[in-house]
């Protein structure tokens, strides 16, 4: 438990002594406000229900998430570290978790700026709080579980570049499917439509935390972390 | 401290390591030889816990590095091949790292034992400089010191000397012994007088097994088989031939130019003399070279290089880098 946070706090040392994580959080910044400000401006609409539910942002969360996560065990497979650290008194867990709380920190650390739209829409009309803290919370899980398909498309390669656009690719599947599913046989539509995210992020735009959403997030992110760790387990046994 | 049972480790087909066992007691410092692809790295590799045996079992410390991997990891420090560490650090925040990985408790007591560390590695005025800048030789300190401060049982060291300048490797080298004093050290390596200069024993392993195992001294004996002696004698060229190959014990002798840096004198005859095997003719051609009043000037024992033990050993050996 300890050393996961050893290993978070390395990590997020990494990612801001870098130009990474800025500039990954400012394109995100970026992208996030122009989306926010033409909803704003040009359909008069000052809630923040587009921005979360909206077709860009969990579009632009599928890239941003990725570009988060790819160096994370990539880097240190390209640079050999990857041997000291596993050999080091701590757990591939210790390792997992660590990393994946640091990534979720940075992105966390972008919603915080986020949170300027939230002040703006006050500043205009009645911010209504529970939808925004639900969107708020709906986009984060989204992230969360973007950033967990790229933790473990980057354990599988010491190249990042494929690390990121593995994940992207698998983020894009999940992304698309829910606008999608028509065309697949009835019979595997129920379960196309619940593997998609559009289903799950709409309900927390709208305000609603439902515990089926929440195990949606929960369920992919967990199997996610699983194949991470058993990817670094198997260099063991090959 | 630490002990090898039966380990073997395939990769696909590839037998990297075939069944060696072997034991290190506490104080040792161990040269682990061999040519590339002999499975040295290998073999480190499964004792640090990274890689696991396909059969086969390693203990370090008492802890099974497979059964009670954490506690065995503990025990230990390790640089990899190559000193892989982050380069985008400084040192100090590396070593501060490492230290609360290693679960070092903070304040005086840690600050301590870094300045000690920092001071014995040599460390002391590039605390602030990221990693990334550092030349070879000072990256390695760094990799030393992550790997001793925490003071383990036992110390892991593959190559620690590789691509360093002779001024460096005299240096780690230093280091490597005073660690030696106190711990138990396996380092691999294949440059042999760094195993004479270090090492208390030296394991040599081949194709996956343990080609030798002794000290260096032993092994340098065991190779060499007979004992090969230099002779300068000053006389009569045939009366000294002769009165060598009469003398009791000896196999063979056969003339020789004066080795580089030996007078050659018109009547100082110089003579390899191989002994039969276990037989110590010095004594008795010391005694024939008075009866035939020749003048003795030399005579000396040629010792066989650490070299040509591994050599002998390991010759043949196809080169395959076990990654």
């Amino acid at each position: 438990m300890k050393n996961m946070f050893v290993i978070a706090r390395r990590e997020l040392g990494a990612y801001f002594n870098s130009p990474i994580a800025y500039v990954v959080v400012a394109v995100f910044l970026l992208l996030s406000a122009l989306l926010f400000f033409s909803a704003l401006f040009l359909q008069g609409q000052a809630d923040l229900r587009e921005l979360f539910d909206g077709f860009w942002t969990t579009l632009l969360v599928a890239i941003v998430g990725p570009a988060i996560t790819m160096r994370l065990l990539a880097e240190e497979r390209s640079n050999d570290t990857l041997e000291l650290l596993l050999t080091m008194p701590l757990t591939d867990w210790d390792v997992v978790l660590g990393k994946y709380l640091a990534a979720l920190g940075v992105f966390a650390f972008a919603m915080v700026m986020m949170a300027i739209f939230g002040v703006t829409v006050a500043m205009i009309g009645p911010l209504d709080k529970g939808p925004a803290f639900a969107g708020f919370l709906g986009l984060f899980l989204v992230a969360a579980t973007y950033m967990a398909i790229g933790l473990m498309t980057s354990s599988f390669t010491k190249n990042q570049i494929v690390a990121f656009i593995g994940a992207v690719l698998l983020c894009l599947i999940l992304w698309l499917i829910g606008k999608v599913v028509q065309i697949f046989p009835p019979t595997v539509q129920p379960f196309l439509d619940w593997l998609g995210m559009d289903r799950h992020v709409s309900g927390m735009a709208r305000g609603v935390i439902d515990t089926r959403d929440l195990l949606y997030f929960g369920t992919l992110i967990t199997s996610c972390l699983l194949v991470t760790q058993a990817t670094l387990d198997s260099r063991r046994w090959r | 401290m630490i002990h090898v049972d039966g380990l073997t480790k395939n990769y696909g087909n590839v037998k990297a390591v075939a069944g060696i066992s072997f034991d290190v007691h506490a104080g040792e410092i161990l040269g682990f030889l061999g040519p590339n692809g002999a499975g040295k790295t290998t073999t480190m590799k499964i004792l640090t816990s990274y890689l696991s045996p396909t059969a086969g079992r390693a203990e370090v410390a008492g802890y099974d590095v497979l059964d009670h991997s954490l506690e065995a990891r503990a025990r230990i420090g390790y640089l990899p091949e190559g000193t892989p560490l982050y380069k985008d650090m400084t040192v100090l925040e590396y070593l501060n790292f490492a230290s609360d990985v290693r679960g070092l408790p903070t304040g005086a007591g840690r600050t301590r034992r870094l300045r000690q560390v920092v001071e014995q590695c040599g460390l002391g005025d590039r605390l602030g400089f990221l990693i990334g800048e550092l030349s070879k030789g000072l990256k390695q300190r760094v990799g030393l010191a992550q790997a001793i401060l925490h003071e383990p049982e036992v110390l892991i060291l593959d190559e620690p000397t590789s691509g360093l300048d002779p001024n460096q490797i005299v240096e780690i080298r230093q280091v490597i012994k005073d660690i030696g004093k106190s711990k138990t050290v396996i380092f691999s390596t294949h440059i042999m007088q760094e195993v004479q200069a270090t090492c208390s024993r030296m394991l040599i392993i081949s194709k996956g097994q343990i080609a030798a195992d002794g000290t260096p001294d032993e092994l340098s004996r065991k190779a060499q088989g007979a004992q090969e002696l230099r002779v300068e004698l000053v006389g009569r060229v045939e009366d000294a031939r002769e009165g060598l190959t009469a003398v009791k014990g000896v196999a063979s002798v056969r003339s020789v130019d004066p080795a580089p840096g030996e007078e050659a004198g018109k009547d100082n005859h110089h003579f390899v003399v191989i002994a039969q095997e276990g037989q110590d003719p010095r004594a008795d051609i010391f005694r024939m070279a008075t009866e035939k009043g020749l003048t003795l000037l030399e005579m000396r024992r040629e010792k066989a290089s650490l070299e040509d033990v591994f050599r002998t050993l390991t010759s043949g050996t196809p080169g395959r880098k076990s990654k």
